[in-house]
């Protein structure tokens, strides 16, 4: 039982239940706009339900999951009690009360912009404020993780970080800069106008400020599954990490390659020129490697854990795999998931063929199958691997927490691989309704109704979930071992500076932003007349 | 590790890191912004500057030879922005009702009568004053109208889209003949596969896009008469020729249905 433990639990009960909530919402999306519901008469719920689902699964929910994570981190693995623990809850009553802010005008229908805010729609001010006191409740977190970190280097100098704490300190900065995009589009572009201060917005500027944030955010939610596959997985299954610094590189090139690559979300916009988009598409490319990196590490830790079971020969080991553990369970899926995710990532990244799955389909599938698939199937496994320590008692019924894996996999799979299949075939992201009966849709009817039964699946898993975590409360009270990360295979014993320090890395990270996102941004300031008039959003005008 | 210092060309890291991410960005950017444009054989290439500054996306000077030359290739000479008709003073409903005195025969106060000329008492002003203004400049053609307007100054055509704009709506024809008929699919969802955006969305009893007119209770012969010229082509101040192509789309029934529909509403 460590100190900050009601801290954790707190985090990770208000992203739970914001991401079952969200869970909903987004199977009621599928359900109205499929073969299987008449064509919703008012588009607007739709698009209330689409912002609230997108504002709870990219905001809400896996930034209080890195948070509570990191905090969890701090103390297991610097294994000194945190610091600023008063903060820390004052960070996460700002997520809270910012969550809340933000729902009130969406659930109102006052907000229906979506979690990506597209200007020059303009929502009630309310949605835009809850949104940045959830950011600035996350930038005490990047604040405190600093801190704990210095300190802890006060008090054993010249030894290495812990991985896991250095990983998790990588994400927070990354986080600290990548939000800066946004938090410049809200507060400097939209909020003026949602307050009624300007009636015009420069849509251009601000979609270039949000492809700043929007693509390393997905790093930031990512960050805490790669901690867990470098410092929980070995460990659970009986393994060895493969190699220490290998995880220290994959975590450093995140953070200095995962910023400066937004603008592939802007291939298709005019304001920005090629150049600039080829040179985005170049870095995207680059951002690949920790991630093959990384599969090539942790599939190792996996084989050593495979032949320590006395696995034998070229793929005996795989059978030898303890395949009852849900850790195992979660990393097998996640990878997967992760493949078939990342190849379709690389055909969005490339200039030339991204034109062909512009704002379709494929688009959706891509990002839930990554993120709901890749990434959150770790979240589970992180909940499942920290609830003991967090409550004291024993998570005992292993089985059905098998059973909430194989669900949110399978579900996963059956919603994402139509949804990439009718994005081929030409079908528009975020549309509210389709007209089943015209011969050139009518194709695409069987598999978007095949995807509204991997959602069902997806909902049970994500209910499941819940009762898992609940009945983690009123089990037995247990003597819980203490918590332990992954042993390498080398303990680092010492570390070049480079690999044991930030300084070099943020540098090269502002450095490059500056490199790649100065020119686009510096012109857009600067051209006149390239505003438009806002367009308020609300059930009442 | 506390004596390395790692910012210091001596730290092999340093040098190592910081050398790859240049030659990176500057291979990137050489192969972007210097070699693409260079090999590209759809426009001519005219020296490494100007290729980089296209790549980049520095805009070209507009030049005054590409602005649309002759008037009568725009659709309207109006901009509508939201502003447009903010600079109305209180008197300028009253002014606008004595100008009516002149309107009255065919958009009278008790509605629009047998004439089937469209029912202006609480029309958007917006709607009315670029009607106006397009009567006048001949961009709307009708005989009748292009007299009647030829005298009105700007300040008269606000003020008289201010009066009818606070008029109260009259009963629709709907109303009177039986109720408000079922919506139909094209009003309510539009037609997606042919371009065709929901009647609604613009035309809505909540929701309003600035110009265009509030149709509820029009005559149905009107509304069928203008969506008819504008799949004709016959009608042609629609900015960027929004209800043309929405309406060249539409079959005779649906032309036929959405009139009936918001004239009954």
């Amino acid at each position: 039982m460590f100190h900050s433990n009601r801290l954790v639990l707190a985090h990770f009960w208000v992203a739970s239940i914001a991401f079952l909530i969200a869970a909903v919402l987004g199977e009621w999306q599928m359900y109205v706009r499929s073969p299987l519901h008449a064509w919703i008469s008012n588009p607007e719920l739709y698009y209330r339900s689409v912002t609230a689902h997108g504002a709870a699964m990219a905001y809400v929910f896996p930034t209080l999951i890195a948070m509570g994570f990191g905090y969890a981190i701090t103390e297991l693995a610097l294994k000194q009690p945190l610091i600023g623990l008063r903060w820390a809850w004052i960070g996460f009553a700002l997520v809270v009360l910012g969550t809340v802010t933000a729902m009130v005008p969406v659930s109102m229908g006052l907000a229906s912009v979506l979690y990506t805010f597209y200007p020059p729609m303009i929502a009630n001010p309310f949605y835009y404020i809850g949104i940045v006191l959830v950011v600035v409740g996350s930038w005490i977190w990047v604040a405190q993780m600093s801190i704990n970190l210095h300190a802890w280097k006060k008090g054993h100098p010249g030894e290495p970080i812990p991985l896991a704490m250095f990983a998790n300190v990588a994400g927070a900065y990354l986080w600290a800069w990548t939000s800066v995009g946004a938090a410049i589009e809200i507060l400097c572009q939209i909020l003026p106008v949602a307050l009624g201060f300007k009636s015009t917005i420069d849509a251009g500027l601000a979609r270039v400020f949000f492809s700043w944030t929007l693509h390393a955010i997905v790093y930031f939610w990512l960050i805490p599954a790669y901690i867990a596959f470098y410092s929980l997985v070995p460990r659970a299954i009986g393994g060895r990490l493969y190699s220490d610094t290998m995880g220290r590189i994959a975590f450093i090139l995140f953070l200095v390659f995962s910023m400066p690559i937004g603008i592939h979300h802007l291939f298709q916009d005019p304001q920005v020129g090629w150049g600039i988009k080829f040179l985005h598409t170049v870095f995207t490319g680059i951002v690949s490697v920790p991630t093959l990196l990384t599969v090539f590490t942790i599939c190792a830790s996996v084989e050593i854990a495979g032949r320590l079971r006395g696995g034998k020969g070229p793929f005996g080991w795989i059978a030898a795999l303890p395949w009852k553990n849900p850790m195992m369970l979660a990393v097998a899926f996640s990878f997967v998931m992760l493949g078939f995710g990342g190849a379709g990532g690389l055909i969005n990244m490339s200039y030339q063929l991204d034109f062909a799955v512009h704002n379709t389909q494929w688009i959706t599938g891509h990002f839930h199958l990554i993120f709901g698939g890749a990434i959150v199937i770790m979240y589970f496994a992180i909940a499942y691997d920290l609830w003991p320590h967090l409550t004291g008692k024993a998570l005992s019924d292993v089985r059905l927490i098998r059973i909430q894996l194989w669900l949110w996999f399978v579900g996963m799979i059956v919603m994402t691989f139509p949804w990439h299949y009718v994005g081929i075939l030409g079908m528009p992201r975020r549309m509210a309704y389709f007209d089943y009966s015209h011969p050139a849709i009518s194709p695409e009817a069987l598999s978007v109704t095949i995807t509204f039964f991997g959602g069902l699946l997806l909902v049970a898993s994500a209910i499941l979930f819940i009762i898992i975590l609940l009945r983690g409360h009123i089990g037995n009270r247990i003597s819980v071992p203490m918590f332990q990360f992954s042993v390498p295979v080398h303990p680092p014993t010492r570390l070049p500076a480079a690999l044991n320090s930030f300084a070099l890395w943020i540098t090269l990270m502002i450095a490059l932003s500056i490199v790649n996102y100065g020119y686009p941004i510096a012109q857009l300031i600067t051209l006149k007349q390239s505003s438009v008039p806002a367009i308020p959003i609300s059930v009442q005008r | 590790m506390s004596t390395e210092r790692v910012v210091s060309l001596k730290n092999i890291w340093f040098r190592g890191s910081v050398g790859a991410v240049i030659a990176i960005a500057a291979i990137a950017g050489l192969i972007g912004f210097v070699w693409v444009p260079s090999a590209q054989s759809d426009t001519a290439f005219r020296g490494i500057w100007d290729a980089i500054c296209r790549a980049a996306g520095v805009p070209e000077s507009r030049r005054a030879t590409q602005e649309p030359a002759a008037a009568a290739v725009r659709p309207s000479d109006v901009i509508v922005t939201p502003q447009m008709m903010i600079q109305r003073d209180s008197d300028s409903a009253g002014r606008g009702a004595t100008l009516a005195m002149q309107c009255t025969i065919c958009h009278g106060a008790a509605g629009p009568g047998a004439a089937d000329s469209p029912d202006l008492a609480g029309q958007h002003d917006v709607a009315i004053y670029k009607q106006l203004r397009d009567f006048k400049s001949g961009h709307r053609a009708s005989a009748v109208m292009a007299a009647l307007v030829q005298n009105l100054s700007d300040q008269d055509m606000r003020d008289l889209s201010a009066y009818y704009a606070d008029l109260p709506r009259t009963s629709s024809q709907g109303a009177a003949s039986g109720g408000q008929q079922a919506i139909p699919l094209i009003v309510q969802n539009g037609a997606p596969m042919r371009n065709i955006a929901a009647c609604e969305s613009c035309h809505g009893e909540s929701d309003n896009k600035m110009g265009s007119p509030r149709l509820d209770g029009e005559p149905v012969a009107y509304v069928r008469a203008q969506l008819l010229a504008f799949a004709t082509g016959a009608r042609r101040n629609d900015i960027h020729a929004q209800m043309r192509n929405v309406a060249r789309q539409m079959t005779p029934e649906e032309i036929d249905a959405s009139a009936r529909y918001f004239s009954s509403r």
